[in-house]
């Protein structure tokens, strides 16, 4: 407070006190060091105030997320038949969603696998090209591993998602999403 | 860091030579390229040369200030007035109208108020201000008290204008004659009177220019 007194303030007009002024002139003063100037109950004011709000909006959002209805798991649903996929062959088909397009792959007479056809790098469609072992992304040069997913080459960091499968007799039924980091 | 506390700025109109050396001195400047905050008025321009140079006051109750409605003019704990504050200025030209020294200027292209603010940002680290450090007839002076009156012995330094009925003081000083004895400096009333030619009646004036005809 010592500093405070020995700045030069404006007078205003009236020639009184800054404290007998109208609120709007304390609110909003001409000087450098009575503007820049927050009292301890303006700050503790302020801090109270948006702490409160913050907590509001936390039990906001525990309130939305204890209401919200969930989307469940995906439907387990028949994607193809062994018959339809030649050994070494691939076919399209989507799922959980439409336009979640997905590959489903055949390596032998008994292994299939199943996998998101977005590149995990910015999203292309990725091509299975079984005679190298891999699947490739023809963006930026990406390349996933057949049996695992995995990226082999190229930018992309994860890999792609595998869809479960589920084979009963002759029928292929697609039945979760697997969402993998590494 | 304030402005050191002994240093201050005197102008002495009577000095100027209009050499416009502190136009092209301040419009050099980095914080506001091309364009000065400082001129030369002409005193009469029909009759005369002389000009007189014009740089903010820094009042100590600043009149652009009061006016301003959106609180953008500011002035610091060692009482200069600073440029409008470019988020709030609304380019509204009160100030412009309402200082009575004519000072604040509106670039109207960038929508702002700008005015001399002493080149805060050198005197605030113990610089002189640039159109100080130019002036060749050291019309515009930047220094001590003891300083000026150890160079004009026969000047004193008014800060007290009288505008109508407002009286204004001022942290720039005026250098004044010592034998006009005036406390104040009346403007409105200076206005009035009938200037021509080499022969300036202002009544405060009167002292110092009989005093240099008997020498």
């Amino acid at each position: 407070m010592k500093g405070r007194q020995d700045e030069q303030l404006s007078l205003p007009p009236d020639g009184r006190s800054l404290a007998e002024q109208p609120k709007w002139r304390q609110d909003f003063p001409i000087d450098w060091p009575e503007d820049h100037y927050v009292s301890r109950r303006d700050f503790t004011k302020f801090m109270v105030l948006t702490s409160f709000a913050f907590v509001i909006g936390q039990v906001w959002i525990a309130l939305q997320n204890y209401f919200r209805t969930r989307r469940g798991d995906p439907a387990i649903r028949q994607i193809a038949t062994a018959d339809q996929v030649p050994i070494g062959g691939a076919l399209t088909f989507e799922y959980p969603y439409p336009h979640d397009t997905c590959l489903l792959l055949r390596l032998n007479e008994q292994e299939f696998v199943a996998y998101s056809q977005k590149c995990t790098h910015l999203s292309c469609a990725v091509v299975p090209q079984l005679e190298s072992n891999r699947l490739y992304c023809p963006c930026h040069e990406g390349a996933f591993d057949l049996a695992s997913g995995a990226p082999t080459a190229g930018p992309p960091q994860r890999p792609l998602p595998r869809i479960k499968l589920e084979i009963y007799g002759d029928a292929i039924y697609a039945s979760d999403v697997e969402l993998r980091t590494t | 860091m304030p402005v050191p506390e002994q240093n201050e700025f005197f102008i002495d109109p009577n000095r100027c030579i209009g050499c416009q050396a502190c136009v092209q001195a301040c419009s050099e400047c980095e914080t506001h390229k091309g364009f000065s905050m400082i001129q030369l008025d002409y005193v009469d321009r029909a009759h005369s040369v002389q000009t007189a140079p014009v740089i903010c006051m820094h009042c100590d109750s600043p009149t652009c200030a009061e006016v301003c409605p959106a609180d953008a003019i500011k002035k610091t704990g060692d009482g200069v007035v600073q440029t409008a504050r470019k988020p709030r200025c609304i380019a509204c030209n009160n100030c412009v109208l309402a200082c009575p020294f004519g000072v604040p200027k509106m670039k109207t292209d960038f929508k702002l108020m700008m005015k001399c603010d002493m080149c805060y940002d050198r005197t605030s680290e113990g610089l002189k201000p640039m159109c100080a450090t130019v002036c060749p007839s050291q019309a515009l002076f930047f220094g001590t008290r003891g300083e000026i009156e150890a160079l004009r012995p026969r000047s004193v330094p008014i800060s007290q204008f009288q505008f109508g009925e407002q009286r204004i003081s001022t942290k720039v000083k005026i250098m004044l004659p010592r034998t006009g004895k005036a406390e104040y400096l009346d403007v409105t009333e200076a206005m009035d009177e009938k200037v021509t030619g080499k022969s300036i009646s202002l009544n405060i004036l009167d002292g110092m220019y009989s005093e240099a005809g008997a020498e």
